[in-house]
């Protein structure tokens, strides 16, 4: 099997070896060993807190470069709505669309546009009394991932509709393919993302077989050059109006924003995945169960707080808020575009989503009862401070690593400074039992004299 | 019953309860969940056994004065044992009927007292055995068959 692509990664070079990261990781899938950080990658969901709270940038988030879009004949560009957030006194949506085109790319298709075909598909979706309550959003890939591996129970609550970005994708393609009479194949559809999670969703896709999004550019890479085109005055060539998208697939950029889309009365929406977490274990523990659908985002503010934007997660709301009120009076998708939508594009999962349990100590129940109880043994002997110095990120994860064979219990440094003092005091006690030097015998033969 | 169920246990874990500590209050469920997720059991069956475990140790807070709480686990079953130190359950068939509560006004303002207890804990679970004396002290034993 191929490895999991992971957009995540460790620039070793600048990694110190500190804490900060394996105390951050919401699965648990950093630790430290010989000074350096190491990802476990059947853990790591792609969420970025590390690349936010490393203080020596050491974890990045590998994306596509922006020459990459000329490997395609044809290249679209798919920017996520929290790009409009991005920029000071902007006049209008319509100005950042068009400085996209100024970059290279031949057509520009909103994700926005996207996210309204998903809301319409979600609320055909809900119409199915069987689904199981609440329905969770699956927009957020890092939260989808999440749940795999530390909330599978809680799979089948997933919304089996495609993100807006898969969705854009292919209208996006089928709009461009249909215009101007060019093979699908020729063109190579590029998200503007603000987030590591999406990249890797683009290589290791969600409820499909294969993206339909040939790269993503991160916001952070994308601002300078597409600044500069748009601060140059007017552009070089003024083309046709782009903008498609209404407030709502705007709003879908901020927390919170795709619940109202779908006009849920009984919605909730939490951002950050800590508290995303906390509202995963009220659910689990049917606590919930008269919710009808749970938006959870796994970066504070939604995706404009992702951590390959360049504005300041609050200022880009106010800015994003403004905008919106600017925009016309929304103008929202007719059944038959809707129907034509459903028709022309995969809008549904057709890949199952499995539970990823690498929380398990065994396979084996009989060998995993006995890792148990050993787990158990070894945590009774730990001090508890949860210091993350032997590199993993509580006392209770350094047990299971030690009963999974992955550490020793001397890589706690209280054990470990134990053993020596033990051990020193051992020496201490066999030193007398070493032969004396010349010295020493003397003194031993004058005390015999004495006698 | 043929056999000796007690021979087969392969893993018992006990959790105290005690009564009237909400801060505590989910913690132990939480550790059963956690606990049967390393052990690699199927999503579906943890996430029942969770959520019996949580309205068991929940009523145990709210309504007894503290007992505790225990998981065994066989190749064929996980059971779930609870005994409180009292008071008893007056009307069994009552307390199992649903919206039917007895919490206190305290409960109730933190959001428990629904009256949905006991009525999850037997659709959850695979066979449920209550027994309650007034002055006492309840038993309960909820099976959940691997």
């Amino acid at each position: 099997m191929q490895a999991y692509y992971h957009s995540v990664t460790l620039d070793k070079e600048k990694c110190m070896g500190c804490t900060n990261c394996i105390k951050r990781c919401p699965t648990e899938a950093i630790r430290v060993r010989d000074g350096k950080a190491h990802i476990i990658a059947e853990r790591c969901i792609d969420c970025g807190e590390c690349i936010r709270v490393c203080p020596y940038h050491a974890k990045v988030a590998v994306t596509d470069p922006l020459s990459y879009i000329n490997e395609f004949k044809y290249k679209i560009a798919l920017p996520a709505p929290t790009l409009y957030g991005q920029f000071k006194k902007l006049a209008g949506i319509e100005k950042v669309l068009q400085g996209l085109m100024a970059l290279g790319f031949d057509y520009v298709y909103e994700v926005a546009r996207g996210a309204e075909f998903a809301t319409e598909f979600i609320k055909q979706r809900m119409k199915d009394q069987h689904l199981p309550k609440p329905v969770i959003s699956s927009a957020c890939p890092a939260i989808v991932r999440l749940i795999q591996v530390r909330f599978p129970e809680l799979i089948p609550n997933l919304i089996d509709v495609e993100s807006p970005m898969e969705i854009a994708a292919q209208l996006a393609k089928n709009e461009f393919s249909n215009k101007y009479g060019v093979d699908k194949e020729d063109i190579g559809a590029f998200f503007i993302t603000p987030c590591a999670a999406k990249m890797t969703s683009i290589k290791n896709p969600i409820g499909l077989h294969k993206s339909n999004v040939d790269g993503a550019i991160s916001i952070l890479d994308i601002y300078g050059p597409l600044s500069t085109v748009m601060g140059n005055g007017a552009f070089s060539h003024n083309w046709n109006s782009l903008q498609k998208a209404s407030p709502t697939g705007v709003s879908w950029a901020k927390s919170g924003g795709e619940g109202r889309s779908l006009d849920m009365e009984n919605h909730l929406a939490v951002d950050g995945i800590i508290n995303v977490i906390k509202v995963l274990e009220e659910i689990e523990n049917g606590k919930l169960y008269d919710l009808d659908f749970f938006e959870g985002l796994a970066c504070i503010g939604g995706c404009l707080g992702g951590p390959l934007v360049f504005e300041n997660n609050f200022v880009a709301q106010n800015r994003l808020q403004k905008l919106i009120s600017k925009m016309d009076a929304p103008e929202s998708l007719s059944s038959d575009q809707v129907k034509e939508a459903m028709k022309s594009c995969q809008w549904k999962w057709n890949k199952e989503i499995l539970p990823k349990s690498v929380m398990k100590l065994d396979d084996n129940i009989f060998s995993a009862i006995k890792k148990m109880e050993e787990l158990e043994r070894i945590y009774e002997q730990l001090p508890g401070l949860d210091c993350g110095s032997c590199g993993a990120p509580s006392c209770r994860t350094l047990a299971e690593d030690i009963v999974r064979g992955n550490a020793s219990e001397f890589d706690c440094i209280i054990k470990f400074r134990e053993k020596v003092r033990i051990l020193a005091q051992e020496m201490i006690e066999l030193s007398e039992y070493i032969p004396t030097g010349k010295e020493g015998r003397l003194k031993v033969e004058e005390e015999k004299d004495e006698n | 019953m043929t056999q000796n169920a007690n021979e087969d246990v392969i893993m018992t874990n006990t959790y105290e309860i005690e009564a009237g500590n909400f801060t505590l209050a989910g913690e132990a469920a939480s550790n059963i969940k956690k606990l049967l997720r390393q052990l690699g059991i199927e999503a579906k069956i943890v996430r029942r056994v969770a959520i019996a475990a949580y309205e068991t140790e929940i009523n145990m807070v709210i309504h007894s004065v503290g007992g505790t709480m225990k998981l065994e686990i066989t190749p064929r079953e996980i059971i779930l044992k609870a005994r409180d130190r009292g008071p008893g359950i007056e009307d069994i068939e009552l307390a199992m009927k649903e919206g039917y509560s007895t919490a206190t006004e305290l409960a109730r303002e933190l959001g428990f007292g629904a009256g949905m207890g006991l009525p999850n804990i037997k659709r959850c679970s695979d066979k449920l055995h209550l027994q309650s004396e007034l002055g006492q002290g309840t038993y309960l034993e909820a099976k959940f068959f691997l």
